[in-house]
């Protein structure tokens, strides 16, 4: 049986859904910017980021559109100064939280994060950075893990597990201690399960994840490759 | 017209972000016309004068030197602009500030030395324990990141600071 159709607004705009869709889902089939950042397309959504949170009728806190589900006659707001607030206060966190030296990243140019801070006009912080002694794990014969550029968005944790099927990538520990850990928190190069397929890190919105060999602003990576290939298996299955 | 007073200052940086300064080519020109550049490691003053209307900083805070500089600076300077990544995220002289000063001078001067294996202490300020941006230490008025910030953007902005106008939010601003 077909989705049934649902009735919302976006931005006061009248618009119709389909049952199961998500907020995000449904203000980007209608053509409705909303900022993301641990978000891609075909992945299953978590809302780590927090970029994308909104304003929904009824409701004090604010909601994160990639993980609600959209209900009939409900009214979202996207833009208003208190969501410009938050969402700038969320990404001025992320930069403070680990060391991202733009000058030296392979990523430079083509960081979904930097590109982000861009676009808010994010100019300078107001917190103090936090400057954490991080490790960068080479092991991996053709790709490098550099925890200081991690933003824990974890699409390489779902890309391996949801389209590459190995399951290599995870969270350890908790808050400000949390990493992303290959298999049993052994080096990637050590890792039995990973098939070296490079998911991973096209997945990556910063230069966390690269492959070995790039100088600065080299890293160029292919996102829309990952979404077309869920896409495709959806058509398949 | 009386011309806008302009220092600019040089902490832990590369000296990048004033290359760019004068980078601006013919631009340089006309806004000379319309600024009196007082201090800096373009002219020639030893002291930092009073009374500047607008001081750019390159550089992180690296040393107790760059702070009682930088804090002479604010004191005597109307409108304070971190120049650059370093003075605005620590940027490089930052990727130091998990490593112990003692550990990384000696790695540096005696591990990683042919010759002349010492640390140097002599006509050099002791080093902060760690490298951090100006803002964490006195107020500042405007930011321009960038590694180095383009030359049209710091053209612009003090074009703009000669005409009275502080203009942040239009800015194209882009770390790294």
């Amino acid at each position: 049986m077909p989705n049934k159709k649902l009735s919302i607004r976006i931005d006061g705009e009248l618009i119709s859904a389909l049952e199961g869709q998500t907020i995000l889902q449904a203000a980007k089939v209608n053509g409705k910017y909303i900022p993301t950042l641990c978000d891609l397309e075909g992945l299953t959504p978590v809302g780590a980021c927090r970029l994308c949170i909104v304003e929904v009728s009824g409701i004090d806190r604010l909601i994160p559109a990639c993980t609600t589900p959209i209900q009939d006659g409900m009214s979202v707001t996207t833009t208003s100064a208190r969501l410009t607030h938050n969402r700038r206060i969320s990404l001025e966190l992320l930069f403070v939280e680990r060391n991202h030296v733009c000058a030296a990243c392979v990523s430079n140019g083509h960081c979904e994060l930097q590109s982000l801070a861009s676009a808010m006009g994010i100019s300078t912080v107001r917190f103090a950075y936090n400057y954490p002694k991080l490790g960068v794990d080479l092991s991996h014969p053709r790709f490098l893990l550099d925890h200081n550029r991690c933003i824990l968005c974890t699409r390489c944790v779902r890309v391996c597990a949801d389209l590459e099927g190995a399951h290599v990538w995870e969270m350890t520990s908790r808050g400000i201690h949390a990493r992303i850990m290959s298999d049993l928190n052994q080096r990637w190069g050590d890792s039995r399960s990973c098939t070296n397929c490079g998911k991973c890190v096209q997945a990556c919105p910063t230069g966390a994840l690269a492959e070995k060999g790039c100088a600065v602003e080299e890293m160029v990576k292919r996102t829309d490759n990952i979404s077309s290939l869920i896409q495709r298996r959806e058509v398949q299955a | 017209m009386k011309k806008v007073k302009v220092a600019t200052v040089w902490l832990d940086g590369c000296s990048g972000c004033h290359m760019s300064l004068l980078d601006m080519d013919a631009a340089i020109i006309s806004l000379a016309q319309k600024i009196d550049l007082v201090y800096g490691p373009l002219v020639d003053t030893q002291e930092f004068p009073e009374d500047v209307d607008v001081t750019l900083v390159e550089g992180a805070v690296s040393s107790q030197d760059d702070v009682t500089k930088l804090q002479k600076i604010r004191q005597r300077t109307h409108l304070l602009i971190s120049l650059g990544d370093c003075a605005v995220t620590g940027n490089v002289p930052a990727m130091r500030n998990s490593i112990p000063v003692n550990k990384l001078l000696q790695r540096i001067y005696v591990e990683g030395a042919q010759e002349g294996k010492v640390v140097p202490t002599d006509g050099v300020p002791a080093l902060l324990k760690q490298a951090r941006p100006l803002r964490e230490f006195v107020k500042v008025d405007l930011c321009l990141p960038g590694c180095p910030p383009p030359a049209k953007t710091i053209a612009a902005v003090i074009s703009d600071l000669v005409d009275g106008k502080k203009r942040e939010a239009a800015l194209a601003v882009k770390f790294g």
